[in-house]
């Protein structure tokens, strides 16, 4: 286990610096550069003052190099100016006390730098915003889990029965439709004047500061709907394996009743599939939370990245995607442990 | 003119819609006639899960198709006074014509910009699927054949690309600034170029040994290849024939990226099931190349899973540009391409439903179709 855990751990990592790399090249792009440099200085400068500016500010360094400052590898630069004397550098415009600034100060020195949009240091943000997602998707699992694993059941108990025929038609439904179908129709006979339920609210923005059963529904619904499809069916096929097996049938000839089977010797064997398939689902949900969070317009994680493409903001998109690759690589991660962990048959290599 | 019933706009709509039930009553008809003949194709009709589902995938391929019959109107011109009206309007100044499902903010007919969408998703859809397809087979054979340093090398690029959150890689590629880099060029360099080589080993694995054969086929498959390929991936056709806009190639692009990975996983998976069994033992005593293996003995034989999973992915890739309509991030910004309709839509919909419901529902129902037939598709190939 220990070995596993540590070769695991070591390719997490190279895949981490891999694709924060790639995240930190596609965002730093020329013509992203420019757009900052306009919206920092302004909209009519020319191209020469443009590239003095980069070149002032530390971003005509090769990209290696910066790549490094912003993770915290690498000293910050620092450009004494040649005219006034002034020192300037990437530390200490973000140090507290200026006349002693640090040498690094990147990511690993817990600074995220400060955010265009928001006007506010990243780190506080990213904490906030993280911390509505958390409660969104919380509210998801507690809905989306208990359901599917039930409908999964109920269908895999019985292959080929009318119950199974008709909940896995069910499941494919909801496997074809994505958030942004859902929220729609939802809204519409939820919540619009059309067909005048008006059950729920058609925004969730009120449910950032007071979650109500009438603000935060339908969103929940939305989210969990198109999951629930997905781990149904795979809970359902290791439930019908599981029902095939030899030692279900000495149970049910042993004279055990049928529920009791199903509770006592298929159940904990039915579930270590879905357990991936569930945990893996934890990343999947980001494309879903960003639909959701804008559709609904709860200005959570989702809602941040949307902003953060949207105005440029360059820093700030950057440690959100921090964190969705460290969400992902963790889930992978754990969703691997456990697997081991459920099912003692599985060898290590 | 009055304004039409519901009774109305749902007669006037079926009617609308004739050429593609005359398509799929004679599609059907043979299908059932032929079934015994067609292989996995007529099985399917022993499933009415996937019958379904064939008939929600046929009526949107004939639609799209027949799109320019069927639409009432243009999908993009704004007639005045027709914003927001409701299903059933009759048009300000044109005698028999009404916007049959309302008119949209922009005063356009929703039922027509519907049908037209159909064309767009279609013709992106499967196109990407194929080429996501050619690029994971390619690679993902020798990874599951050969093994070793190759393998882990590969499986690693292609972890770290599912590693990365779908709609992040989507935000960071589809922009208009990322186009003015040539980023896209250069990803459609590599990845259009894996439908050649993926034919040029196809003939030349079978017809090494037969040259007469062999030049034809290989001349036909370079000289086709780029020719295509030097219009669709740099645009540079000397010709003219191949063109794909900035914007277009740089979604294709974009989902063709995301989704082969996924294929090359499954690809790779079947691969090391099957090159234990007999009779890829058997071609191996017989001297056959690897190629020929891979191309002629496994994939062959890993084909099931790989219909299946086909008719699911073009699902996904749909959903996918949904997605990236939703975010504005669509064809153009006037197309009637589904996500964008949902998207503009949407913002209005406390008070006005009708233009976003429609392309909801088309889009669902298409991809319900897809996964209904898959569904089907794989019962009939496991009882084989």
């Amino acid at each position: 286990m220990g070995s596993f855990l540590l070769k695991r751990s070591g390719v997490m990592l190279l895949t981490a610096l891999c694709l924060t790399f790639i995240v930190f090249f596609l965002t730093n792009l020329e013509p992203n550069l420019e757009k900052l440099t306009k919206s920092e200085g302004n909209m009519r400068m020319s191209d020469a003052q443009v590239q003095s500016w980069l070149q002032k500010n530390g971003y005509r360094q090769p990209l290696i190099k910066r790549y490094g400052e912003w993770l915290g590898v690498a000293p910050g630069w620092t450009r004494t100016d040649a005219e006034t004397g002034k020192v300037t550098g990437r530390c200490i415009r973000r140090a507290e006390d200026p006349a002693n600034p640090p040498k690094f100060c990147g990511l690993l020195q817990g600074n995220w730098g400060f955010s265009l949009v928001f006007k506010e240091d990243i780190a506080g943000i990213i904490s906030e915003k993280l911390g509505l997602t958390a409660k969104l998707m919380l509210c998801v699992m507690l809905v989306m889990v208990p359901t599917a694993l039930i409908i999964g059941i109920i269908a895999g108990m019985r292959e080929g029965s009318k119950t199974d025929r008709s909940l896995s038609a069910l499941s494919i439904l909801s496997t074809s439709t994505p958030e942004y179908v859902s929220g729609v129709i939802f809204i519409v006979v939820f919540s619009s004047k059309l067909v005048g339920l008006k059950w729920f609210k058609g925004t969730a923005t009120t449910a950032m500061e007071n979650i109500t059963f009438e603000n935060f529904t339908l969103p929940v619904m939305t989210l969990a709907l198109y999951g629930i499809g997905y781990i149904a069916r795979m809970t359902r096929a290791s439930m019908a394996e599981v029902m095939t097996e030899q030692y279900i049938r000495t149970a049910r000839l042993k004279g055990l009743s049928f529920p009791g089977v199903v509770l006592k010797h298929a159940l904990r064997n039915a579930l270590i599939a879905p357990f991936t398939v569930i945990i893996l689902q934890i990343p999947w949900l980001l494309t879903g939370v960003v639909i959701v969070e804008t559709l609904f317009n709860y200005k959570g994680f989702g809602w941040t990245l949307v902003a953060a493409v949207g105005n440029n903001d360059i820093e700030l998109l950057l440690a959100c995607s921090v964190v969705a690759v460290f969400v992902v690589l963790v889930t992978q991660l754990i969703s691997d442990i456990g697997y081991v962990f459920l099912n003692p048959r599985i060898r290590i290599s | 003119m009055d304004r039409l019933t519901a009774s109305e706009i749902i007669i006037r709509m079926l009617g609308q819609f004739t050429p593609v039930w005359i398509g799929l009553v004679i599609i059907l008809t043979l299908s059932i006639i032929f079934k015994r003949r067609l292989g996995l194709y007529g099985k399917l009709f022993g499933s009415p899960i996937g019958v379904a589902g064939l008939i929600l995938v046929l009526f949107w391929i004939l639609t799209a198709i027949f799109a320019d019959s069927i639409a009432t109107m243009d999908p993009l011109s704004q007639i005045s006074g027709m914003k927001n009206k409701k299903p059933g309007w009759p048009v300000s100044g044109m005698e028999g014509h009404w916007y049959l499902l309302g008119g949209d903010n922009l005063a356009r007919d929703v039922f027509s910009r519907m049908v037209k969408g159909s064309q767009i998703v279609l013709a992106i859809a499967p196109a990407a699927t194929i080429f996501a397809f050619m690029v994971g087979i390619t690679l993902g054979l020798p990874a599951g054949f050969y093994g070793g340093k190759l393998d882990t090398i590969m499986s690693f690029l292609a972890n770290l690309v599912l590693a990365f959150p779908v709609i992040l890689l989507f935000f960071l590629l589809v922009t208009p600034e990322i186009r003015s880099t040539g980023v896209p060029f250069w990803l459609a360099g590599v990845l259009f170029l894996f439908p050649i080589i993926f034919f040029c080993l196809l003939f030349h694995s079978k017809f090494s040994g037969q040259p007469s054969k062999l030049y034809p086929y290989l001349g036909i498959t370079l000289v086709l290849g780029l020719w295509a390929y030097s219009g669709l991936a740099f645009n540079k056709d000397p010709l003219g024939v191949f063109y794909m806009d900035p914007n277009l190639l740089n979604i294709f692009v974009s989902v063709v990226f995301v989704n082969s990975p996924t294929v090359f996983r499954i690809v790779r998976g079947l691969t090391i099931d099957i090159k234990t069994r007999d009779y890829v033992a058997a071609a191996q005593t017989r001297g056959e190349s690897p190629w020929y293996i891979m191309l002629w003995e496994v994939l062959p034989n890993a084909r099931g899973p790989l219909i299946v999973d086909f008719c699911l992915r073009i699902g996904y890739t749909t959903i996918l540009l949904g997605t990236l309509g939703f975010f504005g991030l669509g064809v153009t910004p006037e197309s009637p391409d589904w996500g964008m309709t949902i998207n503009e839509g949407r913002k209005l919909l406390a008070v006005y439903a009708h233009p976003a419901l429609p392309p909801t529902f088309a889009l669902m129902s298409l991809v319900l179709g897809l996964n209904l037939l898959a569904d089907g598709l794989r019962e009939e190939s496991l009882r084989d």
